[in-house]
């Protein structure tokens, strides 16, 4: 068990950056994800953790100590590849016990290391099976324990649930999670999944195009993000235009087009001025539809119902407000509300954020570029 | 029940005209070469219809054959060893290699069967002969005064038989190699392997398959030949291929020849049955991969 450190870590592979300048500290027994859409660098970083690929700039550390120049084979790490990689030549056993091997364990403790390990993934007794002769499930957790058997420094955990079907991998995270948490090792987790990231982590690193978009808790990137990039990324946020017209140190004013003056806490809106162009970000399932008038403390707007997505016990609205339109996520017990049915909606200002607006070349880091 | 066994019947309807052909093309002209090894030769070039044991009795009785039976297999062994050696590091490479143009690899690897295979052998007259390049080298540099005696010798034999196989050799452990999941080695390497343990663990067992078919290709066909040693070799260095060349060409005795290609041909299959049925043995033991 061990803290990893990347200080301000750079890889490029020729005219790609696949990861820019990342500063990001996992704490020691903690259960970190890497959250970031395909190519954004998050392999790239569990490789260079794991000692793959070579930083080309900036050190990264474990347990306090650089590792740039420690081979691989030093470091002991354990790392589960997405597909698994299981030795297809070798048993379950022989597989498991291969890392006891190469750390001259003796037989028989190394035999009974890998029953404790087949228990803890609860699969025992498929020792003298072939890894081909188990379920993409199971393969999965013979990879984990794998990698744990050795009491490894770091767990990486490279989309090790990708491969499984919607149901196994709800069933898998629940245990992947709990195991952690019983052997208490440091893991960082690498998924481009949200509700997934959401689900496990103690932190989410979000990533994008090879820059750390925000760090923080499950709840504070998903209720506080940071950059627009971050509130679209996770679950269904609606962005609209909007303009500081007032601010102090505890409260910030804001004019929308849709929705007139709001005024935010101060910890909402952290990121901005006080004054200028903003963005306000909501979350689909805060916006509240009715057909009555709006409940105090909430602003309101008039909407048309373009069109509906019916889940069941949720509906997703999709809404035409003035010039914009906007998403709304709603529990429902009766019918859900018909296409072109005129509502109001309304939404609670300390439920929203507001950002700066993003510079001109897209999606930018927290600080623009 | 007829229709059971209608339906049992119908691989060998899908069969028939590739069977059709191996018995034509294969079976038929090997029953008359069997059926020639009875004949008996009377004067060159004569024969005469029989059933007689003479021609067999002569090959399990007369030494000569028996040695070349031995240098057959001899120098077989060691051009397979030796082409698998050289090969494994190639192959190795281009399977593993960053390069981009991995094509153009594999294409300089074929395009030699462009050129017939008898001009290759001879190009090593001119290459290692005593007025080749490699003596008119060292004799220009001062390092010998008189030329180097490489050709005409199983030294020659072999480079011949290495030249022209190694392709094979390294196109088949290629194939192997290429199949391999590229994370396994890095697996090892978490696991505690420096990188030529990973390599034993990992890569070479999963790419002997390859490695085995392409010894067996390189062995039956060196086993086979007859060009290379007639060209590159010297008087002592023939093969069993050359007894039959000699037997069908020099003696225009056609039922020795006969006798002799029909034996051959059932040594060569025998290898290639045992060495298939312990591969497959050995591919069930390591496991469905
Ligand atoms: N060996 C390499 N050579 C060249 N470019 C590479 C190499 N490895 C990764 N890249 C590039 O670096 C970027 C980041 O790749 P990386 O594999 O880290 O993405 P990722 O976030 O893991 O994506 P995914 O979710 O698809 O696995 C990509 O643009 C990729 O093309
Ligand atoms: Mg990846």
């Amino acid at each position: 068990m061990a803290r990893v450190e990347l200080q301000s870590v750079t890889k490029s592979f020729g005219q790609i950056t696949a990861v820019k300048k990342a500063d990001v500290v996992f704490e020691e027994g903690s259960f970190t994800t890497l959250l970031g859409p395909s190519g954004c660098g998050k392999t790239t970083i569990l490789r260079m953790i794991a000692g793959l690929e070579a930083p080309s700039a900036g050190d990264i550390l474990i347990g306090g100590r650089r590792i740039n120049d420690l081979p691989i084979h030093k470091r002991n790490l354990g790392l589960v590849f997405q597909n698994y990689a299981l030795f297809p030549h070798k048993t379950i056993g022989q597989n498991i016990a291969f890392g006891l091997k190469y750390r001259g364990v003796p037989k028989a403790e190394a035999r009974d290391k890998v029953r404790q390990a087949l228990e803890i993934v609860r699969l025992p007794g498929v020792e003298d099976r072939y890894p081909t002769q188990l379920s993409g499930g199971q393969q999965q957790r013979i990879a984990l324990a794998r990698a744990i058997v050795i009491e490894p420094d770091v767990l990486l955990l490279d989309e090790p649930l990708s491969a499984l079907d919607a149901n196994l991998r709800e069933e898998m995270r629940v245990e992947l999670k709990s195991i952690q948490h019983r052997i208490g090792v440091t893991s960082i987790f690498v998924t481009h999944d949200q509700s997934e990231a959401l689900a496990m982590s103690d932190r989410i690193v979000v990533m994008s195009a090879g820059e750390v978009q925000q760090e923080g808790a499950p709840e504070e990137v998903y209720n506080t993000p940071a950059t627009e990039f971050v509130a679209r990324f996770l679950g269904a946020a609606n962005l609209f235009d909007a303009r500081v017209t007032a601010a102090d140190d505890r409260l910030v004013e804001l004019e929308t087009a849709a929705f007139g003056r709001l005024t935010l806490p101060r910890d909402r809106a952290a990121r901005l001025g006080d004054a200028g162009p903003a963005r306000l970000v909501v979350r689909a399932e805060k916006l509240a539809l009715s057909e009555a008038a709006a409940p105090p403390g909430t602003v309101s707007a008039a909407a048309t119902v373009a069109a509906v997505d019916y889940q069941g016990q949720l509906a997703r609205y999709f809404l035409q407000i003035g010039d914009s339109q906007a998403q709304a996520i709603q529990m429902i017990d009766g019918r859900p509300y018909p296409e072109g049915a005129e509502v109001t909606v309304s939404l609670r200002p300390e439920d929203c954020t507001a950002l700066p607006p993003a510079s001109p070349d897209g999606e930018s880091g927290p600080t623009g570029r | 029940m007829a229709q059971a066994r209608e339906q049992d019947l119908r691989p060998w309807y899908l069969l028939s005209p590739a069977l059709a052909a191996i018995a034509l093309l294969v079976v038929v002209p090997m029953s008359f070469i069997l059926v020639y090894s009875f004949y008996e030769n009377i004067d060159l070039g004569l024969d005469r219809p029989a059933f007689q044991f003479g021609n067999w009795h002569e090959l399990l009785t007369d030494s000569y054959y028996h040695v070349a039976i031995w240098k057959t297999l001899r120098l077989s062994v060691i051009v397979t060893v030796l082409a698998a050696l050289m090969g494994y590091v190639p192959a190795y490479f281009i399977a593993f290699t960053r390069f981009h143009h991995k094509w153009l690899l594999l294409l300089l690897l074929i395009i030699p069967f462009w050129i017939s295979f008898i001009i290759r052998t001879l190009s090593w007259i001119h290459i290692m002969g005593n007025e080749g390049v490699i003596n008119a080298l060292l004799l220009w540099l001062g390092v010998i005064d008189q030329p180097l005696h490489m050709m005409y010798n199983e030294f020659a034999v072999v480079v011949g038989f290495i030249h022209v196989f190694l392709p094979y050799m390294i196109l088949n452990v290629y194939v192997s190699l290429e199949g391999i999941d590229r994370n396994l080695e890095p697996a090892a390497r978490t696991l505690g392997c420096t990188p030529w343990q990973a390599f034993l663990e990992v890569t070479l067992p999963l790419s002997l398959p390859g490695l085995a078919a392409g010894c067996l290709l390189v062995f039956v066909l060196t086993a086979g030949s007859y060009v290379t040693p007639l060209i590159l070799g010297g008087p002592d260095d023939f093969l069993f291929g050359n007894l039959i060349y000699d037997a069908v060409m020099s003696e225009l005795n056609w039922p020795m020849g006969a006798t002799l290609s029909f034996t051959l041909l059932v040594l060569l299959g025998l290898v290639v049955v045992v060495y298939s049925r312990f591969m497959r043995l050995n591919q069930l033991t390591k496991a469905f991969g």
